[in-house]
């Protein structure tokens, strides 16, 4: 092939910006789309757990996780604490009772253990377990398929750990929903203004045509407090709330006492709830 | 002229419809300024009040993205006493009546913002 | 070449007012749902995607049928297709307009919908839909219409169009593979959690899409006096049978997995699609008689376009084959896959979903609209094809 110096310059030219360009277009791409998904380490964390067995990378003592673990034989004992929990969260958030079932919304309530462990079913279940129901909520996970899903980042994952839900930005897609492995999400089928008897005034409710869900009372832990979940039952300890990654917390030594079990695990979501069985 | 018959009635229509705004409203409860109720206790806003009336939603909504999205509650001081960012837990404990500080401006600019669809207006 | 859509007969007008009746009702019925909510549709917790989503999913795939025209006949030269490209670049139009007007439809907050635009989120699958949506929709206006003005003007279409007819074909296949990717990668469904489901879509795609165009064909050579060709349509039959059978054939391996491997996730949502479920005494079964309807109807559809005799000299029976395999493949993929994504519930509940007559109403308006736009958009491709041959 007869080429010369001028044309040989160029093309070397070219493909020399190309690749570096190529390379910081690429990086920044990669970069970005992991800011989308989680404001913290909790990104990164989510890379290396994917290879990693068990949370060995996701514990990173320098940055919140919040976690939750919950003592089923506690409301096994207590049938009552069930709805001294489910009302306190209710309550606070301002969720609203609709009197028909379709439109209804939960953040936390109590089902069967067949109903929340639905990948482990048992024919000859104990009397205990196959009777008593136990509470489910949004399981914060580690790893969420509804932050991914959610084309708006309306969803997102905080730098605690919480998946948070803004309620502003919301477009009402519920993508969200389908997305939940876990049926965690509500959604306001209607405005939701005249069925919140005994409002909380300062927490807000939510407009119609919005996706809500737990938020682990992120108000209220902000400001140093226990979720109301949580308070509700405090003297029985049903429900014990801390930090993850703190390796002295008292979770954690909850966890490192007990044999607890996940809902789904098998999906890879790295919940944040756990289960004493 | 050709068609006239239709053409001036309908230059007519066109010239009111076009001046609605001007007409439409005159002499009704908010043709005069409006009389927001301001707070007997505090001397001061969070912000001066020129910046404060012109900038307010702003400052709302850069509140709300630190606080919900950033995670960031930490408090502001004015005057000695601390204040967070909140519409409920910092501008509604001053301006306590929606209907006599945020409804007069807001009818008279004709302005529906969608707070109260959510947080939960005092009640009166 | 707007004009050509205001100079019709008295049957034009009839069917744009009989459309018209129905947009106008699903206008009224859109301002009840924009002012309620969605609480009036029959969408709840555990079902939290209806009709709207099936139809945008079916629509996706009509659209994309397009492709099924254009690819032979700009990148293999068949010449055959020459006179009716046009009619599959209109109805992607049509199709797609069709899938906006539902996914704005079904938004709680339809306001808000340039939020997906704001901030966008490249690890959302819907963004990409998006971006996709909107790309092949602008592609087959700006192709079907330069090319149509080019042929209205007897010349040939400008060297760099073909950049953009080019690209139309991989959007064409990226637009379904993409909505097809909005339920495979849900860990939570196990019925839509699987690899084949792009493959079905696209496979009933390119038999749904040619078949409506088929069907619209054989119309307008009764109405419009516009004939596309034996060869065009035999070659368009063609595609459609193979296309039918392929899907069929991914439907026949979900089963097998399903019921091979005995496990939970995927075999009891075909269950309930096909054969009802049994729940704590209580049998579910509502989508079972649409279900076996998709089956029969395929089997009719395909029977009748491809039998000889249809082929050589039946339109009529050939346009009810058509027809048959298009009402076929839209309970199969409207009301069959999305409908059954969601039963069993991730607690393992069963909960069962009926459409209110206000959401019905909104679906029927919507088709009407994409009818409509449709009708405008072949009576002016007719139109030029009209004045050419003059």
């Amino acid at each position: 092939m007869d080429t010369n110096r001028r044309n040989f310059l160029k093309v070397a030219g070219i493909s020399t910006l190309a690749t570096l360009g190529g390379t910081v277009v690429v990086e920044r791409l990669v970069t970005g789309s992991n800011l989308a998904h989680a404001s913290a380490p909790g990104g990164h964390a989510a890379e290396g757990a994917a290879h990693a067995p068990a949370h060995e990378a996701a514990q990173d003592p320098s940055v919140n996780r919040y976690g939750m673990v919950i003592d089923i034989r506690k409301f096994q004992q207590d049938p009552s604490l069930g709805e001294k929990v489910v009302n306190a969260c209710h309550t606070t958030h301002n969720v609203p009772k609709f009197p028909d079932k379709k439109d209804e919304i939960k953040w936390i309530w109590m089902t069967h253990f067949e109903n929340a462990f639905p990948e482990q079913p048992n024919i000859y279940r104990d009397t205990a377990t196959g009777t008593h129901q136990l509470p489910i909520l949004c399981n914060h996970c580690d790893q969420p398929p509804c932050v991914r899903a959610c084309p708006t980042k309306a969803t997102f994952r905080n730098k605690d750990g919480i998946v948070m839900m803004d309620y502003h930005r919301c477009i009402g897609c519920r993508f969200c929903m389908a997305a939940c492995p876990y049926g965690s999400r509500s959604f306001n089928w209607r405005d939701p203004e005249a069925f919140v008897k005994d409002p909380n005034y300062v927490y807000p409710r939510r407009m119609r045509g919005v996706v809500e869900k737990c938020n682990f009372c992120d108000e209220r832990v902000g400001s140093g407090k226990l979720p109301a979940c949580v308070e509700a039952c405090s003297d029985s300890k049903a429900i014990v709330f801390g930090n993850l990654n703190d390796p002295n917390s008292e979770i954690r030594k909850i966890l490192k006492e007990h044999h607890t079990i996940q809902r789904n695990p098998a999906l890879g979501t790295l919940p944040s709830v756990f289960y004493i069985v | 002229m050709y068609d006239s018959g239709k053409i001036i009635p309908g230059l007519i229509v066109f010239v009111l419809l076009i001046t609605i705004p001007i007409w439409y409203n005159r002499g009704g409860a908010v043709s005069e300024p409006p009389k927001p109720v301001l707070p007997k206790d505090a001397k001061t806003c969070v912000l001066p009040a020129a910046e404060i009336r012109a900038n307010h939603m702003k400052l709302l909504n850069v509140w709300r993205d630190e606080v919900l999205r950033d995670g960031d509650r930490s408090t502001f001081e004015i005057e000695g006493k601390r204040y967070q960012k909140s519409l409920m837990m910092t501008c509604m404990k001053c301006h306590t009546s929606k209907k006599q500080f945020c409804d007069t401006c807001h009818t008279y600019a004709s302005v529906k913002p969608y707070c109260w669809d959510c947080h939960i207006a005092p009640v009166e | 070449m707007f004009e050509k859509a205001l100079k019709g007969n008295n049957y034009y007008w009839m069917w744009l007012a009989f459309l018209g009746f129905f947009i106008a009702i699903a206008v009224v019925c859109y301002l009840r749902q924009y002012f309620y909510g969605l609480g009036l549709t029959g969408m709840n917790r555990d079902i939290s995607w209806g009709i709207y989503i099936s139809q945008f999913t079916f629509l996706v795939g009509v659209a994309a049928g397009g492709v099924m025209l254009v690819l032979p006949y700009y990148i293999h030269n068949y010449k055959a297709f020459g006179r009716i490209t046009i009619l599959g670049e209109f109805l992607a139009i049509a199709s797609l307009l069709m899938c906006l007007m539902f996914i704005m439809a079904d938004l709680g907050q339809p306001l808000r919908g340039l939020n997906v635009l704001l901030y966008p989120t490249p690890g959302s699958m819907l963004f990409w839909d998006m971006c996709v949506l909107w790309g092949y929709l602008i592609l087959n206006a700006l192709c079907g219409w330069v090319i149509l003005t080019a042929e209205r003007k007897q010349v040939h279409p400008p060297k760099w169009i073909y950049f953009f007819v080019y690209l139309s074909i991989p959007f064409a296949f990226s637009i379904h593979t993409v909505t097809a990717m909005l339920y495979c990668g849900l860990p939570g469904r196990h019925f839509w959690l699987s690899a084949i489901i792009a493959p079905r879509f696209l496979a009933s795609a390119f038999a749904a899409g040619p078949a409506l165009i088929v069907v619209m064909a054989l119309i307008l050579k009764r109405v419009a006096n516009f004939d596309a060709g034996k060869e065009a349509i035999n070659k368009m039959v063609t595609i459609i049978i193979y296309a039918a059978i392929a899907n069929m054939f991914f439907v026949c391996l979900e089963f097998f997995v399903g019921f091979y491997s005995n496990i939970p996730g995927h075999k009891h949502t075909l269950e309930y699609l096909f054969f009802g479920v049994e729940h704590h005494g209580h049998v579910y079964n509502n989508l079972v008689p649409f279900m076996w309807g998709f089956v029969a109807l395929f089997f009719v559809g395909i029977a009748l376009i491809s039998h000889p005799y249809t082929r050589k000299q039946s339109d009529l029976w050939l346009g009810i084959g058509c027809a048959s395999i298009f009402v076929a493949f839209w309970l199969d993929k409207g009301i069959g896959f999305v409908l059954g994504g969601f039963v069993p519930t991730p607690t393992h509940e069963i909960v069962e979903y009926y459409p209110t007559l206000n959401e019905v109403f909104i679906t029927i308006g919507v088709w009407a609209t994409g009818f409509f736009i449709l009708t405008i958009l072949y009576k002016i491709a007719i139109g030029v094809e009209h004045e050419i041959e003059a």
